[in-house]
């Protein structure tokens, strides 16, 4: 645009102009619209100093549509008078005539007509004078030709009264040259092309200043899931500790090894149908390795170990029964059995992260289908020391320092710990984890050494996921409802640093 | 010390006939004598059956707790079972009898007694206790007569409990009767009551046994990581009323484990109980000398490969759900249920449970309609398990890991979802073309595909997926309105 006729006459007219010029005026000269020369105006102050613009405002007087109207056709009361002739008109005839109704009564003011009421055919009109001047016909114009000021204030007004006038404000430029005025202006460059950087051209020309406070273009990228990026960080940490990947690719599962090889009796309500899912089809595990079965059978039911056992009376079938694992201790319990039949005993740390199902009560942080994390130390001597110090160094990798340990239950581990940890944000302490040493009675009979302990310990992925990424409800995370904007925007996942602003920590 | 005492006045007898072996077999019996209630006890009394009730009497279903006005009644009792229509009698805050017919029918609706009904409902009798009058004590598991209502005033307090399972019913006993015997006269004393079985065998109970068991005092030290005297770890032990001494030769502690303790089975009980009185946050932190070489699971670490590059590749990723309905993987994609060997699941609570999936496609479909407001193209991928039955694992299914994307825009996109396969084969080394180790594509067919618009593709010597244009009917279906392409392979050939 600055390029364009209009600025290039602006310009023009400026050199010759003798301290500045009105935008308005310029505008009225060349006879385009107002807003023309103000869009002139404005990329040539985009260009620098080449001209400045001071913003005026300025009060005209315009006419109205109707002012219009009546400048043309004249007014009311003038084309009521026009219409009557010599010999009069009935006064309901009159009425009916365009300007009639509104017309009238300003004619009779003026004593321009008069009513004969006593006329034969009903009241009747007259001229009272032979001519009328179009005074208020001969102001708008006045106006209309630029020539407000011509008209008296209260004659103004009254104009303004009828609605024939409007007093508007004008907002105008005043331009004068600026520091660097010229009247040639070159076309501003955006880009640098190979075209000017062969020819050299690029040394001449100007280059239109580039926006630094707007965005630029985003990447066409792809994005990793916010929750599998915090997968990510988990695994690097275990194995950065030594831990070895457990198998986890089953999602179902007997209830023999997610129950009753873990110390669980059959009788315990997590296996009730509330709380988990059992299976139509396959409803039944085809295959138990017998001799471990027989072991696990007489330790619920009798003891043995050292134990005194659950005393009732275990049911194979019942171990037979197929479900969606609850957890994936599972796993662990089938790796440390295999890990038992590797003679002689070496010591082990395992890892898993995986999809766990709850057939329990949904609500904004539960789902049906969540990821568990699960570490397993087995060694010969280990203690609740050491499984606090291998928790200690875990969650220093998440950057959490601050660690306390709470008593608590498990069925298949004995002692039992909650880690807790103090959240900044909360100011108080949450629960950050479950842990403990698994019974003799579930590592026995799988045949690993007496003098073998395995701690373990575990915590679900998605709530420091929804803690990180301040995510309320989980849905937005987990599932086909997410919000996929939020995958788009989510940023790296580093577990050991703080995130951006506090203002979204809130527990999930 | 919990002390069972032999009353000198006449002992309560409950006499178990033979009918109750096919339906609630077992019965023990004690007297709380001479009881103070106060409104606090008395509603603390009522709270612990309750939690007994849910918890380790399994919702009633092992053992349900019946506890009753002494002096409202007359022994020696009888539990029996009879045919529902024989048994009638005023239940509990009811104002009139009922028969055992009428009741199951009346808490039908009790948003309380509902759950506990299928315990006997369809049995052909139903367990039923009496006192020598013809009064009806109780009807486990289900609700207790009206007429030996315990009140806060109530001084003596004849407890039933009956079930299934021996070991907890005594356990239960125990646990109510050491309980509140705090508030009999004769504290901590609780007054002895016989059970006499079908077989004619008498036993007397409560058992409220002690026990003593030994533990060597290094074991503790060994298993919880810290170095205490024999005579500490004794000390710490009585402070969680587990009363202990050192005897022998210095080194072991004897303890006496009381009834309340029914979950002390094994030494790492005790253990837990000495850890717990050390201080948990007490014990010092060490790190274990175990040394290992960490190990990758292969097929992770290849998903984890996989990952990055679909998203380099411009794709992004979602996470959906392993369970769906059964119109997700079958009816929508022009299938049978029955052709998809998927897995079922049994009672699902919605019909958002029904099934395991076995294609990852109608969760990023779903994962689409969902985000319906966001700009075009649309282009997910997710690389997760399926499930589907398989008789030669030992449960009878098995996961695969499939890799699943779709491109949905104005246009389907074929030679997008194309190009992505040709990276991914590029990414996994295997070079197109019939040779071996080399992977083709051949115009196929399939109900969920635009017929012309559709290939399978072959890896390695074995199919190992499709890709193609989305059928419209399965796209209307999903409830989307754009054109859709996908491609979905079995990954763990490129293992």
């Amino acid at each position: 645009m600055a390029d364009g006729p209009v600025a290039e006459v602006l310009l023009q007219r400026l050199e010759a102009a003798d301290g500045g010029l009105d935008s308005a005026e310029l505008a009225a000269e060349l006879g385009v619209e107002h807003q023309t020369v103000v869009g002139a105006v404005k990329s040539l102050q985009a260009l620098g100093e080449i001209i400045e613009a001071e913003l005026r405002s300025t009060k005209r007087w315009e006419l109205t549509t109707e002012g219009e109207e009546i400048a043309r056709e004249g007014s009311h009361e003038a084309r009521v008078f026009r219409s009557v002739p010599p010999e009069g008109l009935p006064q309901s005839e009159l009425m009916r005539l365009p300007s009639g109704k509104v017309g009238f009564s300003k004619a009779m003011s003026n004593k321009w007509i008069r009513v004969d009421k006593s006329a034969a055919d009903g009241p009747r009109v007259f001229r009272v004078v032979d001519s009328v001047e179009d005074e208020v016909q001969r102001r708008l114009q006045l106006v209309q030709g630029g020539q407000a000021e011509k008209l008296g204030e209260k004659e103004r007004s009254e104009l303004r009264k009828r609605k024939l006038l409007t007093e508007v404000n004008l907002k105008t430029y005043w331009v004068s040259k600026g520091s660097a005025f010229s009247t040639s202006i070159s076309k501003q460059e955006t880009e640098l092309s190979p075209e000017m950087i062969s020819s050299g051209s690029w040394r001449d020309r100007p280059f239109k200043p580039y926006n630094f406070s707007a965005h630029g273009v985003l990447p066409d990228s792809g994005h990793l899931h916010p929750l599998l990026k915090v997968r990510t960080q988990f695994r690097q940490i275990f194995l950065e500790m030594g831990f070895t990947e457990m198998p986890t690719d089953s999602y179902i599962e007997s209830s023999f090894w997610n129950f009753d090889a873990l110390f669980q009796p059959q009788q315990h309500p997590a296996r009730d149908q509330h709380d988990t899912f059992f299976l139509r089809d396959p409803a039944q595990a085809q295959q138990l390795p017998m001799d471990y079965v027989h072991r696990v059978k007489r330790t619920h039911s009798q003891g043995g170990y050292g134990s005194q056992g659950y005393k009732y009376n275990w049911k194979l079938d019942e171990a037979r029964k197929n479900l969606l694992r609850t957890h994936t201790t599972s796993a662990s319990a089938r790796a440390l059995y295999r890990l038992a039949q590797k003679k002689p005993f070496t010591a082990a740390k395992y890892f898993s992260i995986d999809r766990v199902f709850r057939n329990e009560t949904l609500d904004a942080t539960h789902l049906a289908e969540f990821h568990q994390i699960e570490g397993v130390v087995a060694d010969h001597g280990l203690t609740l020391g050491h499984l606090m110090g291998v928790l200690r160094e875990f969650f220093t990798k998440l950057g959490i320092t601050q660690l306390r340990f709470k008593p608590t239950y498990n069925p298949y581990t004995e002692p039992s710990m909650e880690v807790f940890s103090y959240h900044q944000g909360l100011k108080k302490w949450v629960e950050v984890g479950n842990s403990g040493i698994f019974r003799p009675e579930m590592l026995l009979p799988m045949g690993l050494p007496e003098n073998v302990s395995v701690i373990a310990w575990g915590l679900s992925l998605e709530r420091p996921t929804m803690i990180k990424y301040g995510i309320n409800n989980i849905r937005e995370l987990v599932g086909h409802k997410v919000n996929l904007q939020m995958v788009y925007d989510s940023p790296l996942c580093r577990l050991d640093a703080e995130r951006g602003p506090p203002s979204t920590q809130e527990a999930a | 010390m919990y002390k069972r005492v032999i009353p000198n006045g006449e002992i309560q007898k409950l006499i178990i006939t033979e009918e109750t072996a096919k339906i609630r077999p077992y019965a023990v019996v004690a007297v709380l004598r001479n009881i103070k209630f106060t409104k606090d006890r008395y509603e603390s009394f009522i709270e612990l059956q309750e939690k007994l009730h849910q918890n380790i009497c399994r919702k009633r279903a092992l053992v349900a707790i019946g506890t009753h006005d002494l002096d409202t009644l007359s022994g020696p009792f009888t539990y029996t079972a009879k045919k529902p229509s024989d048994i009638k009698f005023k239940p509990l805050n009811k104002t009139k009898e009922y028969t055992a017919c009428e009741l199951m029918n009346i808490y039908k609706t009790d948003n309380h007694l509902k759950h506990y009904l299928h315990i006997i409902e369809n049995k052909p009798l139903y367990p039923v206790i009496y006192d020598s009058n013809g009064v009806v004590l109780s009807m486990p598991p289900v609700i207790n007569g009206h007429h030996s209502k315990i009140t806060v005033n109530t001084r003596n307090i004849f407890i039933e409990c009956t079930g299934t399972d021996f070991t907890k019913a005594k356990i239960v006993l125990d646990i109510i009767v050491t309980t509140f015997s705090e508030y009999c006269e004769n504290q901590f004393t609780v007054e002895a009551a016989e059970v006499v079985f079908p077989n004619g065998k008498l036993h007397t109970f409560p058992e409220l046994a002690y026990r003593k068991e030994m533990v060597r005092a290094d074991l503790i030290n060994k298993k919880v990581g810290i170095r205490e005297t024999p005579e500490n770890l004794a000390k710490l032990l009585t402070r969680m009323c587990l009363k202990s001494e050192v005897i022998g030769d210095g080194n072991q502690i004897e303890i006496e484990i009381p009834p309340t303790r029914a979950d002390i089975i094994h030494a790492c009980d005790i253990i837990e109980d000495a850890a717990i009185a050390y201080g948990y946050n007490n014990i010092q932190m060490t790190l274990p000398k175990t040394y290992t070489i960490a190990n990758q699971f292969p097929l992770n670490k290849l998903t984890e490969l996989l990952r990055h590059d679909m998203a380099a590749a411009g794709f992004t990723e979602a996470l959906t759900f392993a369970l769906c309905s059964q119109e997700d993987i079958a009816d929508k994609l022009g299938l049978d249920i029955s052709a998809t060997k998927a897995v079922l699941i049994s009672n699902p609570k919605t019909a958002e449970f029904q099934v395991a999936r076995t294609t990852l496609l109608p969760g990023l479909l779903k994962t689409i309609a969902a985000n319906r407001k966001m700009p075009l193209p649309l282009k997910l991928f997710e690389i997760s398990d399926i499930v589907i039955k398989d008789s030669s694992r030992d449960v009878g299914a098995r996961n695969y890991r499939h890799l699943c994307a779709v491109y949905y825009n104005k246009n389907p996109g074929f030679e997008i979802i194309h190009g992505l396969l040709d990276r991914i084969m590029q990414l996994l080394d295997v070079p197109p073309g019939e040779k071996k180790g080399g992977y083709v594509i051949r115009a196929s067919e399939g109900p969920a595909f635009f017929p012309g618009r559709c290939a399978e593709i072959f890896a390695r010597g074995q199919s190992i997926g499709k890709l193609g244009v989305l059928h419209p009917d399965v796209i209307t279906k999903f409830e989307l309105t754009m054109p859709c392409s996908c491609v979905e392979i079995n990954i763990e050939p490129f293992l």
